[in-house]
């Protein structure tokens, strides 16, 4: 091995003799358990039968989700045209939920990274669950920008996406930010999945375990195969730990990244409400905004139907609340900085655009996106509207509405009315596009359902190892009942 | 020496004892061993003796390579193999390469950094003796165990056993091989 026990003194004695002044810590178990019960609570969803809401909800889900299936099939063998696109807006809801979907992923990510990297000890309850909307997010994000190209195989072919020898010698042009995104998106989804499967190795292990325990072998081989033979080594975990930790380092500037290279898509052309420096921090907040928004919305039922009040407790909820209300009281200085600067920049045409958006054809969406996305999270300063889940339930949902018609007024106002009056038009979409969008829950509730049933929801070996027995230093704390 | 047998497999029940056992265990100075533990305790790689890990050489081997990659990639398909202008802007320049260089980074990081924990832990080794072992259910789960493997130069099955006891441990129970 590597790195084998070597000599007596490796460890300062003193560490033993440390004995630090009491702080309170906000409780992240609630109802004193022991490891065994958190074991016992997250395997038992796996292990035990399938319930029938969630037949039903599958069934649902995959019914919503056909519409995508048949809408991208049309789309295909007939063409981009049965979108409503049309000049000047040739970009409209696919780039839209292109990015409604990626930024819904941040979140996730915030959670596994960022909030690792800060000691943020109660992302452990919620961080599975994120990874997997993370991961689930993109593949819904990934379908539009894919497919809004009409003729696909191009996008799939070697040469166009992606650097590949291909018969043409054409090569991707690398000026653009269209193609950084390729790159952005692809390691996004890449590492989100590498991060989450780091994660899951310790528990697959578990769950190898218990059903070799009852019997199953078929099951036990499955998760053993994915469970590498961990077999909770400390010496492992020691470099498990190094590489968690690292993978979460770089997962920090990989999402704040992606966000920026999806905002330099806008960012980086002269249409007047694009080109503004401000697109990438104030994309990176409105992505953690909705992403949290998407995991509120769905962690409150997960909760609620699994019991898990012990483990997302009302100081998770609380945290999360006032996340939603910083990202989301950014946004707002964003667009109000956005007008500022419309003004102060005294460039008529990125005036226009920003009168246009609040007073135009579109002021209806614009407004819509001032309610949900700047009054909405407000409502969350207050002790009593956190503590209430139905109402944070339906705020996440005002916050989710609410960044999608973000993207909407961004996109479409500033493409519908541009420099010249004589090519301004009015997009709306068509119904393909309308029930395309509609169909990418279906596909991420299947992949969320499927994930929910087979794998455990929450981290068991992150959450044991915050609760309060776990630390060597606690006095002779005993895990047991 | 005992042949027939991997090792002991001693149990303890909190992480408080594990923790002390461990550094018993390795101020007796045996080198083959271990601790099974259900998640990482804080601080039992000191009282283990268990060096800083080596992932992080991997990792930057990993984002260096990534690095080089994006940018000799792109000097390659603009500047080399095809040069072609486009909107009047240079065949290459570090700047519009660095968006794609940075990605790349990170893309071969995370590879280099979870082949390198892989590669460090042995790992997938799905045959195990402490895998087979009856009480890996529980080590997994809410149970604290150190493993001295029989191979380590002074491993005496009693005088392994009597450490062991000494130290706390609740059963201690003998690993076929």
């Amino acid at each position: 091995m590597a790195h084998s026990a070597h000599s007596e003194h490796a460890a300062p004695a003193i560490l033993a003799e440390v004995n630090p002044a009491p702080l309170p810590r906000a409780t992240l178990v609630e109802s004193k358990r022991s490891f065994n019960w958190v074991t016992e609570k997250i395997c038992g969803i796996i292990e035990g039968p399938t319930p029938r809401w969630w037949w039903i909800s599958f069934a649902v889900s995959c019914f919503v989700a056909s519409f995508t299936v048949i809408g991208i099939a049309y789309l295909v063998s007939t063409g981009v045209g049965v979108w409503g696109h049309a000049n000047p807006v040739n970009w409209a809801w696919d780039i839209v939920n292109f990015v409604f979907w990626i930024g819904i992923g941040h979140a996730g990510t915030l959670i596994s990274a960022i909030l690792c990297l800060l000691r943020q000890k109660w992302r452990t309850s919620i961080n599975r669950a994120a990874e997997a909307m993370t991961i689930f997010a993109v593949v819904c994000a990934a379908i539009f920008p894919v497919f809004h190209v009409g003729r696909v195989w191009f996008a799939v072919l070697p040469g166009y996406l992606f650097p590949f020898p291909n018969s043409n010698a054409i090569w991707p042009n690398f000026r653009s930010p269209l193609e950084w995104d390729v790159f952005a998106v692809s390691t996004y989804g890449t590492v989100s999945v590498l991060f989450w499967y780091i994660g899951l190795i310790p528990d697959l292990a578990v769950l190898r375990d218990r059903f070799y325990k009852a019997g199953n072998k078929f099951k036990s081989a499955l998760y053993g195969f994915f469970a590498m033979g961990w077999r909770g080594s400390n010496r492992h975990w020691s470099n498990y730990e190094m590489a968690y930790l690292i993978l979460a380092g770089i997962s920090t500037p990989l999402v704040l990244s992606v966000h920026t290279i999806v905002s330099f898509d806008f960012a980086v052309s002269l249409i007047p409400g694009w080109h503004t420096t401000i697109f990438p921090p104030y994309f990176v907040a409105g992505a953690i905004f909705s992403g949290f928004g998407m995991v509120i919305t769905l962690m409150m039922p997960l909760r609620a139907i699994f019991r898990l009040e012990d483990l997302i407790t009302q100081y998770h909820i609380d945290c999360m609340c006032k996340i939603i209300l910083a990202t989301g009281t950014i946004v707002g200085y964003a667009y109000g900085i956005e007008f500022f600067i419309a003004w102060y920049g005294s460039n008529p045409y990125e005036g226009f655009a920003f009168i246009n958006r609040a007073f135009g054809h579109y002021a209806w969406a614009y407004w819509i996106m001032i309610t949900c996305n700047v009054i909405t999270p407000q409502f969350f300063w207050f002790k009593k509207v956190r503590n209430n889940i139905v109402l944070v339930w339906i705020l996440s949902i005002f916050v989710n509405v609410g960044m999608w018609f973000e993207r909407f007024v961004i996109i479409v106002t500033s493409l519908a009315r541009d420099y010249l009056p004589s090519s301004w038009g009015y997009y709306s979409p068509s119904a393909v596009e309308i029930f395309t969008f509609f169909g990418t829950f279906g596909v991420f509730g299947v992949l969320f359902l499927l994930f929910i049933r087979f794998l455990p929801i929450m981290p068991m070996a992150e959450i044991k190892a915050v609760m309060p027995e776990a630390d060597p230093h606690s006095g002779h704390g005993d895990s047991k009942h | 020496m005992a042949d027939s047998i991997y090792g002991l497999m001693a149990r303890f029940d909190s992480a408080s004892e594990i923790f002390h056992a461990a550094e018993q265990v390795r101020n007796a100075g045996y080198k083959h061993w271990d601790c099974i533990t259900p998640f990482p305790i804080h601080g039992l790689d000191g009282a283990m003796g268990v060096r800083r890990s080596h992932v992080p050489k991997f990792s930057l081997i990993g984002g260096l390579t990534g690095f080089t990659t994006g940018m000799s990639m792109i000097w390659f398909t603009g500047a080399f193999d095809y040069p072609l202008i486009v909107g009047g802007k240079p065949y290459f320049s570090p700047l519009f390469a660095f968006p794609i260089s940075y990605e790349l980074t990170i893309l071969f990081t995370a590879f280099a950094t979870i082949g390198g924990m892989f590669l460090l832990n042995w790992l997938p080794q799905h045959y195990h003796p402490v895998l087979k072992s009856k009480d890996i259910t529980r080590g997994l789960d809410d149970t604290f165990y150190v493993v001295i493997e029989a191979r380590d130069p002074k491993f005496d099955l009693a005088r392994a056993k009597a450490l062991l006891t000494q130290a706390g441990a609740k059963e201690i129970s003998e690993l076929e091989a």
